[in-house]
């Protein structure tokens, strides 16, 4: 929203202060102020209302004139102009010989062959509006050779205040609330609005109107006839331009204004289309066309102003092509009304059409308001328009009243809030600057909330505390820490785990952290072929390639294995996020976290990369738990994982993830010539395995025995717990030294180094026998035989 | 036999002279001082003579055998020193110039940023809380006195699943359970001190500025008399740890529902330090972060009583602060899951 300095003025006197400095405070104290600001007239000088003498046509052009133009200096000037509109007679803004409009130095020259000394310029070239149809006209019964910034406000400070830091204050959508906000930061008196007394007009028929439904908050009206004005006043066309508004016609403009000035939004029907007002909403949905041209689907939720049954405006949107105040209009019946915000902020996002009105209706207007903007617009109306007449009485029905806010606190209150110590004459001044009602005896404060900020915006006491340290300037606070004692913090175990997976997957393994989407999408796993799972839906989403909630970490690391497939030969990429796997009891949904990892390689064989994975998540689970890691083949579920190595990772009893390798159907869609290997880990079932402590073995003094065995098996698990069920101290270390796949029979065996050691003395083979016998016993009975 | 002695010892001078190698050297070592060796086939063959002169031809043999070995000896020496020095000579001068192969892993940005900041909170007693990035329509609107009516709470905004539930807009959806998790040690005399990092999701499209999936960092700090004063102590403090340069903060009024006063803050310009530039607009000033004193509902609805206490609460765009630290142009950059863009951030602290 654009503001003018000098419409501000209008309302509280600012002389004699620093007004760039203002506004800075006001973007403190109040709402932001966009960095650039606008000194309007400033590139203009020298520019003089001029009356056109004689109009003769060029002698080598068609479009150029000839002007002999009286600048109020005895001497006629001589001026070539193109504008069409040029006629003797008429008064124009001429531009003398060292004048300056914008970037130009006006200079005698010659036009065509003509000498032109000076130049009559259009209202866009003098930047007061957009009309560059022809040179200004100026009506007002001004002395030739007046400099037209005497007599016409040109010069102005304009600004823009972010819309979206106005959001919660309702009273400063006019220019009226925010010199109020000035007189406060200036400590100057707010002058009141000058308006008509309504109740002169108290004897006057009244207007048929009725609010039929709750909506409508209050409905004020009054008929005004005999207007004859047709154009706006230029005052008024240069300050609704420079705040961003077109003029349009007299009355329309004037509602604008009254807009701009107090916030109000208003509307002017003409009355002859508009004898019975209603206000209400309708039963079925049916279209209508709005001023601007456009047809309109209306539902059942949208409230409507009614001519009897006719619908002529959507309330606190936008009026009806047909009731609009046209031309010949000279008799009006004007409409200033309050409405329930949230029905209006509805509304437009139901019509995609929001207005200045509707934009001032959401933010809750103060219904107090209503009568004054009529009085106001009254007053202005007839200023300008001396033949105006009141036809009716003021109308108006009040449904709906906010009550009054009442609050109490105490000194003590707003010290323990602002930390500081402002005193209690500082705050009663400033709340009365305000318009609040505020009295304090004893350090107790009672305050009244002014309408225009008892709509939402002001409700309690914590209110008044951002009132009293917004004027009193936060630059201006004496800042402390607290006093509060200190202890100890803790990081929860599943943070420092997360933490330390990061560390170890990125500077151990070289692993890539890429973040994802928490959904699937549905074309990238369509284009991969995978058939993903979802528990949960987003309703509505505005992609519906994006429908799907993830179950796994996994499908969306493949698609990013596919995005980066060429990066390099090899690599790897993990993430923790969040998947949601089932819904719980009570409805909600089972959002677990998740560590992936996903491998690709076009150098190492699947094999190598496979066990490159397990290694890391035994590094995992050793380095940060102390604990080891087993493996059980699970069934695969879904048509990326490899049928036949796709395995439970299991961690102290408990299984904590799943690893596998990438199905080849998908893999022939990623590159069939590598190998994509994945892990997925629970983070939370992971954390809360208890850190196995680590116990101090004293290194054996005495020498240790080792025993190679190779056994024919398949699998190195049975071994592993055949050496286990021994239950020997004596056994200090296992490994696998050895791994034979005989060619042709497929025989596998692995041999086994087992190392044995006695810690207060030197081992005798046979003792080293008898165990080493029950394994071989025990293996044998389960058909694992020793290769001799 | 003088004369074989002396030709043994020309024949073994002259071998000696052709050879390079250590091998041919033991083969002639063997040749003449092994137990089957010319020299010592000599002395076996002084059982032959008369005691005169098996004194004089031991004593030559004898000479002989130590020349021999001598010579073998510094032989081995030399050749010692020519292999090392041929070693050396086949050597290859390395040409360390060449671009190394790093084979590093890469953290995501966010994670680094996170990490820095967390740091800052962490050594002023704040504790790291998380939450889930699926929570309910009371935990992120109602709880934080958003009320049903908000424009925040429309579909066209939030992504709502089918269930009701819906993907968080913002981390002060964590805040009523932060409060509720230390209400009690807060009656206990220990103030909250909290942040909490978290991804957030806005149903918008998505542009160069625009991301549908982000993080923010939210903190709070409640105790008895947590004032505006306090808060502005704090945000200046840690705000100049963050960016590791002191920095200044101003305030202006901004209106958030879950506090009242609301602010949003201002720091002086990181490029310019204040002076105005092109990358602040020639203010002087950034626009960083909302920030405020916690709404009393808030508190009440968290089971804090708003008139035993107050507290502030502020709210950092994580990923704001990533793009700003490492001068990325491209919000969408950091979710694209491509290596080419993001395997470049390694440990920084």
């Amino acid at each position: 929203m654009f503001l003018s300095m000098n419409w501000i003025q209008d309302f509280v006197d600012l002389s004699g202060l620093d007004l760039v400095e203002l506004i800075n405070q006001f973007s403190l104290s109040t709402a932001e102020v966009e960095n650039e600001i606008f000194f309007k007239g400033s590139d203009i000088s020298g520019v003089v209302v001029a009356e056109i003498k004689s109009v003769e046509q060029h002698p080598d052009s068609q479009k150029l004139h000839l002007l002999k133009v009286d600048a109020g200096e005895g001497e006629l000037i001589d001026i070539v102009c193109g504008a069409p509109n040029v006629r003797a007679g008429m008064k124009t803004a001429l531009a003398k010989v060292g004048a300056k409009v914008g970037e130009n130095e006006i200079k005698p020259c010659p036009i065509a062959g003509q000498m032109s000394y000076g130049m009559c310029c259009s209202e866009k070239e003098l930047g007061i509006s957009d009309d560059h149809s022809g040179i200004m006209e100026i009506t007002d019964n001004i002395p030739n050779g007046t400099d037209i910034k005497s007599v016409y406000a040109v010069d102005d400070i304009i600004f823009e205040v972010d819309n979206k830091s106005l959001t919660n204050r309702p009273d400063l959508w006019g220019h009226y609330g925010i010199a109020r906000e000035f007189a406060a930061l200036a400590g100057r008196e707010l002058k009141p609005l000058d308006t008509i007394n309504v109740k002169e007009y108290d004897n006057l028929p009244k207007v048929d109107m009725k609010i039929l439904d709750p909506l409508c908050q209050r409905y004020s009206c009054m008929q005004v006839d005999n207007i004859t004005r047709s154009i706006s006043p230029v005052d008024m066309r240069i300050r609704l331009y420079y705040c961003g508004m077109r003029a349009i016609n007299f009355l329309a403009d004037l509602t604008n204004y009254l807009m701009l000035e107090m916030g109000q939004p208003m509307h002017a029907f003409d009355s002859r289309k508009v004898e019975k007002i209603r206000i209400k909403r309708y039963d079925k949905p049916f279209t209508f066309t709005t001023l601007d041209g456009v047809e309109r689907n209306i539902d059942e939720n949208t409230l409507m102003i009614c001519n009897g049954e006719t619908p002529v405006a959507i309330a606190g949107i936008m009026g009806g092509l047909d009731s609009e105040i046209v031309d010949d209009t000279t008799t009006l019946t004007l409409e200033s009304a309050t409405f329930d915000a949230v029905s209006i902020r509805k509304s437009t996002v139901r019509l995609g059409h929001r207005t200045d009105a509707s934009m001032r209706y959401e933010k809750c207007l103060d219904p107090e308001m209503t009568d004054t903007a009529i009085a106001r617009f009254v007053k202005l109306l007839m200023q300008y328009d001396a033949g105006a007449k009141v036809v009716s009485s003021l109308t108006d029905e009040y449904a709906f009243r906010y009550g009054a806010v009442n609050l109490e606190f105490d000194k003590a209150y707003v010290d323990r809030y602002t930390g500081i110590d402002i005193p209690n004459d500082t705050i009663i001044k400033t709340l009365r600057s305000l318009g609040f009602k505020a009295e304090v005896e004893n350090d107790s404060f009672r305050v009244t909330v002014p309408s225009w900020r008892a709509t939402k915006d002001v409700t309690m006491k914590a209110d008044i505390i951002e009132e009293i340290t917004r004027i009193y300037g936060y630059d201006n606070f004496d800042v402390h820490t607290t006093s509060a004692p200190l202890y100890p913090v803790r990081l929860y175990t599943e943070k420092v785990v997360e933490e330390k997976i990061k560390d170890l997957l990125v500077k151990r393994f070289s692993l890539h952290e890429l973040h994802s989407y928490i959904w699937l999408y549905h074309d990238e796993l369509k284009d991969l072929g995978i058939e993903a799972d979802s528990d949960i839906s987003l309703v509505d989403a505005s992609n519906p390639n994006i429908e799907k909630i993830r179950k796994s970490m996994i499908p969306t690391q493949l698609c990013q294995i596919k995005t980066n497939a060429s990066y390099a030969p090899s690599f790897g990429i993990f993430e923790i996020g969040r998947v949601v796997e089932g819904m719980k009891e009570d409805g909600l949904c089972n959002e677990r976290k998740k560590l992936a990892i996903t491998l690709f390689s076009k150098t190492k064989n699947v094999q190598e990369l496979y066990f490159k994975l397990r290694d890391i998540l035994e590094v995992m689970a050793d380095d940060l738990k102390h604990k080891e890691i087993s493996f059980e083949k699970k069934e695969a579920k879904h048509n990326y994982q490899h049928p036949r190595n796709f395995n439970a990772v299991i961690c102290d009893g408990r299984e904590i993830g799943e690893i596998g390798i990438l199905h080849p159907a998908v893999l022939k869609e990623i590159d069939k010539k590598a190998a994509v290997v994945f892990a997925e880990i629970d983070v939370k079932n992971f954390a809360e395995i208890d850190n196995a402590s680590v116990e101090y073995a004293e290194p054996s003094k005495f020498p240790s025995i080792e025993v190679d065995l190779s056994f024919i098996s398949d699998r190195f698990a049975p071994i592993a717990k055949a050496i286990e069920e021994a239950k020997s101290a004596l056994i200090r270390n296992i490994e696998v030294t050895d791994i034979y796949e005989g060619e042709g029979n497929g025989e596998k065996s692995i041999t086994t180094r087992i190392t044995f050691a006695h810690s207060e003395r030197t081992l005798k083979r046979e003792e080293v026998q008898v165990i080493v016998d029950g394994i071989i016993d025990a293996l044998e009975k389960k058909g694992i035989m020793l290769k001799r | 036999m003088n004369n074989e002695i002396l030709e043994l010892k020309q024949r073994f001078e002259d071998e000696l002279a052709k050879i390079d190698d250590l091998q041919e050297l033991e083969n002639i070592r063997v040749n003449y001082l092994g137990k089957k060796g010319l020299v010592t086939d000599l002395l076996k063959r002084m059982s032959t003579l008369s005691a005169e002169e098996r004194k004089t031809f031991g004593q030559k043999v004898n000479e002989l055998k130590g020349i021999v070995g001598d010579r073998i000896v510094s032989r081995t020496a030399e050749l010692r020193d020519m292999a090392i020095k041929q070693e050396i000579e086949r050597m290859k001068e390395f040409d360390l110039s060449v671009p190394a192969d790093l084979g590093r892993g890469s953290y995501h940005p966010v994670t680094l940023i996170q990490r820095q900041c967390e740091n800052v909170f962490r050594s002023m007693g704040f504790t790291i809380e998380d939450y889930s990035e699926i929570v309910t329509d009371y935990e992120c609107f109602e709880a934080v006195n958003i009320p049903k009516d908000h424009p925040a709470r429309d579909m066209q905004d939030t992504f709502y699943l089918n269930n009701g539930q819906l993907l968080k807009s913002h981390t002060s959806a964590a805040q009523n359970a932060i409060l509720r998790k230390y209400g009690k040690s807060l009656e206990n005399g220990v103030p909250i001190k909290a942040i909490f990092p978290g991804r957030c999701f806005r149903n918008e499209a998505t542009d160069a500025c625009h991301e549908n999936t982000f993080f923010q960092m939210e903190g709070i700090m409640v105790d008895k008399d947590i004032s505006i004063s306090n808060l502005i102590y704090f945000m200046k403090a840690m705000l100049s740890e963050v960016f590791q340069k002191d920095i200044k903060v101003r305030l202006r009024p901004g209106f958030f529902p879950f506090v009242e006063p609301g602010f949003e803050l201002d720091i002086s310009c990181l490029i310019c330090g204040g002076e105005g530039c092109p990358s602040c607009k020639h203010s002087g000033w950034l626009e960083l972060c909302p920030c405020g004193m916690i709404h009393p509902e808030v508190l009440r609805m968290g089971g804090i009583d708003p008139e035993k206490y107050t507290g502030f609460a502020f709210g950092l765009g994580l990923t704001r602060l990533v793009m700003m630290k490492y001068g990325i142009k491209d919000i969408r950059d950091l979710n694209s899951g491509s290596l080419k863009a993001m395997s470049q951030f390694t440990d920084d602290e």
